[in-house]
């Protein structure tokens, strides 16, 4: 018997996804971002999150998706990995569900055209909905930012 | 009882006491004959002693404890100093900063120091064996005959008739303690804080050093001299708690006599008991018995505390969020413009403006934090290389954000290594040269505008050009067309470059070849810059240029287009508007005219990949002269905003460096504004 996992429900395009919620410091509307020069263009700059400057990325960038213009439902999902905080834009967060860790599956090669690399697997929860579950290590990999970098210059 | 209570600052203490022996003993060393210093050394001895014993850290306590043996000596002049005396001496200090170190890593302070006790029990009982011996025996003597009379030797009897004479009074205190007492040494201490600050301790007996050691029963007397009267002084000993009783007796002459009647375990016990007379002393040094010509200034009472600087740290956080909040109220107001609203707003600007000086100055720490142990780090590689130098510090109480502090130490080591062992040439080298015996290195720290200059200069051989430029084009840091072009300045400051060293030989202190690269980097890091100025044949000069605080820093803001940045005040020189017909070009570059010399013209948007700004179009621009050295360049912007007291924020560890940003602040309106790395524009 696996254990529960309570996770934080968010969609780019058609497809749903999910991060721990412990991961998770807050969700936000969108609000003025300070463009930040010579970093790749799906680092969108920084926001100031109550005194506190933290950057922020489109994840539809970030995963080679088209990048769309905000709505009223797209929110910046503040998350926490060790000693990073970065801001996701999403498309929009709808809720909080509880997922069993045994019914998380490998993902297939490609999801949605995003790398395996940057999925944990597939979550069915107990509604029947597919959720991709994030490898956020691996999303936040800073490596492969400063290799962007390069290629940009 | 729990000692991890009185741990921190039992540690923060000691390395206020090594620090001050340090320092006076290398006083001493420069002028041995003056015994006030030996004093002071005596002092701190003694309260690292029981300190430590009292922690229960007892090698640390065997170890002052012989050091204060040969101390005492020397302070009742039957023994003066030598070379041999200072080596052991410095040595042990040396062993108890180790044992203090690995008691602030948690460890128990253990080292084996029998060859630094060996080395010091030599020295007392050298020649001045057979009197140790007896004023060992006589301490136990005087000791076990608990309340009996108050003996006094002649030396004694000489203070107190003259303390009597300038019309203060000697008492005889006699303190006993409850039975249950357990800490009968540390109440004993005590009560000897509480009759230092009301007088002098002239004798105690038993010995200070048999109460510390407890060696005593439940009562101990005391011979004082005080202009206080009896009463206020048994009320004050009484307030101790775990004090059964104390009770005064006026002396007068005739007792005095009495009480120094000649008899044999008295004089015996001269040794001894004039060291707790003479220490206590020590405590009041303004006191007419004093006999010695040179005495001290007495120490100013500190009124400080000790804080934790992450409270600090928390305040000042706090605060920048205030700061915030003031931008936008003072935007707010001048939106609204009613008067009773501005009023009130900028009198909070004014108040938050005296708060900001004074939030800073808490984490102001004197440079002096740093250069105290530079006397000491000199004069052992001076030893050490067989040099002959004297390091004069000037400037050590100018203040230096504490972070800044924290450090700047590994640099500033550097350099004066650097000085010493490549600066100066050998004594044969410098009367050779036709130069004093004793090389001189200056340490200098003072104050000018926004920031803190720290100087490292000395006068030796100085840095030869040639052969930095030929080792510069052989490691090829640059070209030979290149160094043709360079200033003798510029050919010096060539040494910071990675990977150089000039050393002809490498000896153990410098000249691995990563040197002054690592001091630029590190300097840099912190916001400053180092240069170097030299002449050949007559010594080299380093200067340091840190700034004041790191965390709130005054700004120019600046718009471009829709975004705004911030630029910092400090490397601005001058603003101004251009016209389009003033702009030179020259090779391709656009360039201008300033103050009779042509500059390069940086374009902010360019650097900056600015969406809406094109200054191209525009007929006048507006630009900020920067400086960096001698390099001049002026870079155009949009538009000025104004000037502002910004707090710096990191962006996060995601980033990492930008080029041509070194940080973000929040402004007035919540928004986020990246801060300008003016260096970062130069080429």
């Amino acid at each position: 018997m696996g254990e529960e996992i309570k996770v934080i429900v968010f969609a780019l395009g058609e497809e749903e996804y999910g991060i721990e919620v412990d991961k998770v410091k807050t969700v936000e509307r969108i609000m003025p971002i300070t463009r930040v020069p010579k970093t790749p263009p799906f680092v969108k700059g920084v926001v100031n999150l109550r005194g506190v400057v933290v950057p922020v990325i489109d994840l539809r960038g970030r995963f080679g998706l088209a990048e769309v213009e905000t709505t009223d439902a797209t929110r910046i999902i503040i998350v926490n990995s060790g000693e990073l905080e970065v801001g996701f834009i999403v498309d929009q967060a709808s809720d909080v569900t509880d997922i069993n860790s045994d019914n998380i599956e490998l993902p297939p090669e490609v999801v949605g055209g995003i790398q395996a690399k940057y999925l944990r697997g597939i979550a069915k929860t107990d509604g029947g909905r597919l959720l991709v579950m994030l490898n956020l290590s691996e999303v936040l990999n800073k490596a492969e930012l400063v290799q962007l970098e390069q290629m940009e210059a | 009882m729990d000692m991890n209570a009185y741990l921190s600052m039992f540690i923060d203490e000691s390395q206020d006491h090594l620090q001050a022996l340090n320092e006076n003993l290398l006083k001493l060393e420069g002028d041995p004959a003056d015994l006030s210093f030996v004093q002071v050394i005596f002092r701190s001895a003694h309260t690292l002693k029981g300190m430590s014993a009292t922690m229960g850290f007892e090698d640390m306590a065997s170890l002052t404890h012989e050091m204060e043996n040969v101390l005492d000596l020397v302070r009742n002049s039957k023994l003066s100093m030598d070379e041999f005396i200072f080596d052991v001496l410095f040595k042990g200090l040396d062993a108890l900063e180790t044992m203090v170190e690995d008691i602030k890593g948690g460890g128990e302070g253990k080292a084996d120091v029998r060859s630094i006790v060996a080395s010091l029990k030599s020295i007392v009982d050298g020649s001045y064996k057979s009197r140790a011996e007896t004023a060992a025996a006589s301490a136990v003597a005087v000791a076990s005959m608990p309340s009996g009379e108050a003996a006094i030797d002649e030396f004694q009897l000489s203070v107190l008739k003259q303390s009597m004479d300038s019309g203060l009074k000697a008492l005889r205190i006699d303190v006993s303690l409850v039975e249950s007492c357990v800490l009968k040494a540390a109440r004993a201490y005590m009560v000897f804080n509480v009759l230092e600050e009301q007088g002098e301790v002239v004798k105690s007996i038993p010995s200070v050093t048999d109460l510390e050691q407890e060696k005593f029963d439940r009562s101990f007397t005391v011979i004082f001299v005080t202009s206080g009267s009896e009463e206020q002084l048994t009320a004050a000993i009484s307030g101790i708690s775990e004090v059964e009783a104390a009770r005064a007796e006026l002396l007068d002459a005739a007792t005095l006599e009495r009480l120094a009647r000649p008899e044999p375990a008295a004089a015996a016990s001269a040794g001894t008991a004039a060291s707790a007379g003479a220490e206590a002393q020590q405590a009041r040094s303004a006191k007419p018995a004093r006999t010695e010509g040179k005495q001290p200034a007495a120490p100013v009472a500190n009124r400080t505390i000790r804080v934790d600087i992450d409270r600090l740290d928390a305040l000042i956080n706090l605060f920048s969020e205030l700061l915030i909040d003031r931008s936008r109220l003072e935007q707010l107001s001048s939106e609204i413009g009613r008067t009773e609203l501005t009023e009130t707003v900028e009198h909070l600007s004014r108040i938050s403006a005296d708060l900001q000086d004074i939030v800073l100055k808490l984490r102001m720490v004197p440079v002096d934090s740093v250069f105290n142990r530079f006397p000491r780090m000199i004069r052992d590689i001076a030893k050490s290389l067989d040099k002959k130098v004297e390091l004069v510090i000037t400037g050590a109480d100018t203040e230096l954000d504490r972070t800044v502090i924290d450090e700047i130490g590994d640099p500033l080591v550097h350099l004066l290594r650097n000085s010493l062992d490549h600066g100066l040439e050998t004594t044969e080298g410098r009367l050779e040269a036709g130069k004093p015996e004793t090389g001189t290195i200056w340490l200098r720290a003072y104050h000018s505008g926004n920031h803190v200059f720290i100087e490292v200069e000395e006068d030796g051989r100085g840095i030869n050009g040639e052969k930095v430029k030929a080792k510069a084009i052989e490691k090829g840091v640059l070209s030979e067309q290149e160094a043709a072009k360079l200033t003798p300045d510029e050919i010096s400051n060539l040494i910071f470059a990675p990977g150089f060293s000039t050393a002809d030989q490498i000896s153990d202190l410098s000249g691995r070849g990563v040197g002054l690269d690592v001091v630029r980097t590190k300097i840099v890091s912190l916001g400053g810059n180092v240069s170097v100025e030299s002449k050949e044949g007559f010594g080299s000069k380093f200067s340091i240029q840190l700034p004041l605080t790191l965390s709130i820093i005054t700004a120019m803001l600046v718009r471009l287009g829709s975004e705004k940045y911030a630029i910092p005040l400090t490397s601005i020189v001058e603003t101004g508007i251009l016209k389009r017909d003033a702009i030179l070009s020259v090779h391709g570059n656009r360039m201008m005219t300033y103050r009779n010399a042509v500059i390069p013209i940086v374009s902010l948007s360019k650097v900056l990949e600015a969406p809406d700004f094109h200054e191209e179009v525009e007929e006048e621009s507006e630009y900020i002269v920067i400086r960096k050295g001698e390099k001049w360049a002026a870079v155009i912007v949009d538009d000025f905003i104004g000037q502002s007291d910004i707090v710096l924020k990191s962006m996060g560890a995601y980033l990492g460096p930008t080029p041509a940003v070194s940080g973000a602040t929040i402004l007035g309106d919540g928004q986020v504004a990246l801060i300008i790395d003016p260096n970062a524009l130069f080429k």
